[in-house]
């Protein structure tokens, strides 16, 4: 006699979700979504640099960066690109909306290495959103660091994440902050030009300098080009990278960096200094 | 260690036995020399003498599609579940013992995998030895993967009329101990150290570089010709990998129920030698040639495992070059890349 098939429930699967409620959201260009997020089991828990899965229940699951910095207490924040399938879904949802979360996941920015150090932040497109949650930490335990520059970099003015914070960060005293668009518009009254052309008007000692850079991988290549030219070692040079996370738990090989060494994106990353992945063709 | 004899008479006697408690599964004939591991309920069903089967054990531990959650979104509620029943793998050679360790490892690495954990506790396997290569594609001896390491309850070698039985668990000792099996004899255990012998003469390194050269050979390799020239072969079917005993790639995917209230998240196998693989929403597509998808599944065998967790995760099964339809030979790169790195 057979033993007949059992059907056990797995409490302890990490496949389960928090959960939690949208408490606010603002659409912050044509394409990209702000949401605040409370969870019900509370705080998230994470460290600048990392993401969460996002579940939408039927549709399924996207890796998300946590834009906002730990410092701030009883919700997190997400800025998400109508890219795929889940974004598209995802940016239906409106205050008041449950949401399903996997996560915090990655290695976080190296913040204590950072500590004591200037640190030159060079942003490009929607990589501001990943490193909004370390620069909100900076300013947050500002005394804790060096000189820190801003370096941001969008297509055009309408494209810019973030503008209101951005406006405050440009007038601070302690923090240095230039911006830049490829495209303009007639109200700009900015700098016009790729980012790589305000990298060597910053003065910075390249001993003590942590250059965080987060981008699409064409400015990678050229920013880095200009960091290293201003002597900043490759391993204070840090990166975060994008890739297709889909379990967040280092299993499934869609995040694996083409790279002769074994990088799981999600879980050796998204967070990488350049020395460690400077042989990958594409970041 | 402990043996024990099995007339080869009372090999139905055996399966019998084992479907007192569980349900049995062992290589059959499918017909075009090929093997697949069924269901069966007696030993005449059973191929003792099979080359690897099309798809590897595996799929009793991972399966193709395994239900991970079922969600209800109206209150919200998820559960993680898995069906399970006993198990019994009859038959594994000791290519596929060593897949089955290989997937063990990566599940037990942490985070772990509940629901391999859950399903490989109730998988009793059953090895049977190679006496002799099964065809040309394997390369079993490279990677030692020709003699059993473990990762069995019982273990079979064919000695002629009888097999012999390594007990290797209790579960297994049990099994053995109802049947009342006799205690092999020192000539019983000397006529199995002769096959082990003879087998140091058969099974000789498939390539002719010692493996443990191969991560080295491969870093050096990173840039090479050769995988563009596999690349020019490859039609990115995945079939490599889909018959892999140690691929574990895998997709996620959700799949709503017709009352549009309920549904489940499904686990399928996914392969790394498909175009989207490694593409993101954005558009952005980060290992968009074959050649870098080949290049991926060869460092994943040889290079990347061994630097994680200091073993490779090819079993010399053979299946990834016998299956190819593109005629691509695993042994044929390996001999390539090795020679290529010499000069």
């Amino acid at each position: 006699m057979k033993t007949l098939s059992k059907k056990i429930e797995i409490t302890e699967s990490k496949w389960l979700y928090r959960k939690g409620t949208i408490i606010n959201t603002k659409m912050m260009t044509k394409t990209e979504k702000w949401f605040d997020i409370k969870l019900d089991d509370g705080e998230l828990g994470h460290e600048p640099g990392q993401f969460v899965q996002v579940e939408i229940v039927g549709v399924g699951e996207a890796p998300i960066s946590i834009c906002s910095s730990p410092t701030k207490k009883g919700s997190f924040e997400l800025t998400v690109r109508a890219a795929g399938k889940v974004t598209n879904q995802m940016h239906k949802l409106e205050n008041g909306d449950r949401i399903n979360i996997r996560g915090p996941f990655g290695r976080p920015f190296p913040v204590r290495q950072m500590f004591g150090n200037d640190i030159l932040f060079v942003a490009g497109g929607l990589g501001i959103a990943p490193l909004r949650s370390l620069i909100n930490y900076v300013m947050d335990n500002r005394r804790d660091f060096g000189k820190v520059d801003i370096l941001l970099g969008c297509k055009s003015p309408k494209d810019m994440l973030f503008y209101d914070e951005i406006e405050k960060w440009s007038k601070r005293m302690d923090i240095n902050f230039a911006c830049t668009v490829d495209k303009s518009d007639p109200d700009w009254k900015g700098n016009v030009g790729l980012i790589t052309t305000l990298i060597p008007g910053v003065n910075l000692n390249p001993e003590r300098t942590y250059a965080v850079v987060v981008g699409p991988p064409i400015m990678y290549k050229f920013v880095i080009a200009e960091l290293l030219k201003k002597n900043i070692p490759e391993r204070h040079i840090v990166l975060s990278l994008e890739r297709h996370m889909k379990c967040g738990m280092g299993k499934c090989g869609h995040c694996q960096i083409d790279h002769p060494k074994n990088y799981y994106c999600c879980k050796d990353g998204p967070t990488f200094t350049y020395d460690e992945v400077k042989d990958a063709k594409k970041l | 260690m402990k043996y024990h004899i099995l007339e080869k008479k009372n090999l139905d006697l055996f399966i019998k036995n084992m479907l007192k408690k569980m349900k049995v599964v062992a290589p059959c004939e499918k017909g075009n020399g090929n093997y697949v591991f069924k269901e069966v309920t007696s030993a005449n069903e059973i191929a003792f003498k099979y080359i690897p089967t099309i798809l590897p054990p595996k799929k009793y531990l991972m399966p193709q599609r395994e239900k991970i959650i079922e969600f209800s979104m109206e209150d919200e509620k998820f559960t993680s579940y898995i069906e399970n029943e006993k198990i019994a793998i009859f038959g594994v050679h000791t290519c596929d013992l060593s897949g089955i360790q290989c997937l063990n490892i990566v599940f037990n690495d942490k985070p772990v995998d509940c629901n391999f954990l859950m399903r490989k506790e109730n998988v009793f396997i059953v090895g049977l030895e190679c006496n002799s290569y099964c065809d040309e594609y394997a390369s079993c001896a490279l990677v030692n993967a020709h003699l059993p390491n473990g990762g069995y309850a019982l273990f079979f070698t064919d000695i002629g009329d009888r097999y012999i039985i390594n007990v290797n668990t209790q579960e297994g000792e049990d099994l053995v101990e109802s049947m009342k099996l006799a205690n092999a004899s020192s000539s019983d255990i000397s006529l199995l150290e002769k096959i082990r012998e003879d087998k140091k003469k058969i099974f000789k390194n498939e390539i002719g570089v010692e493996a443990a050269k191969l991560p080295e050979i491969l870093e050096k390799s990173y840039n090479s010709k050769i995988w563009e020239e596999v690349a020019s072969k490859c039609i990115s079917c995945g079939n490599c990998t889909n018959v892999c005993p140690t691929c574990y790639c895998f997709d996620m995917e959700d799949r709503v129920n017709l009352d549009l209230k309920t549904g489940e998240r499904i686990r399928t196998w996914d392969s790394c030698q498909f175009e989207t693989f490694a593409k993101v929403a954005g558009g952005e597509n980060f290992r968009e040639e074959r050649s870098m998808r080949q290049r991926h599944r060869v460092f994943r065998k040889f290079k990347f495992p061994v630097d994680k967790y200091n073993r490779f995760f090819c079993t010399g099964c053979g299946r990834c070059s016998r299956t190819c339809m593109a005629g691509i030979n695993l042994k044929e790169i390996l001999v390539k890349l090795s020679e290529e790195s010499k000069f």
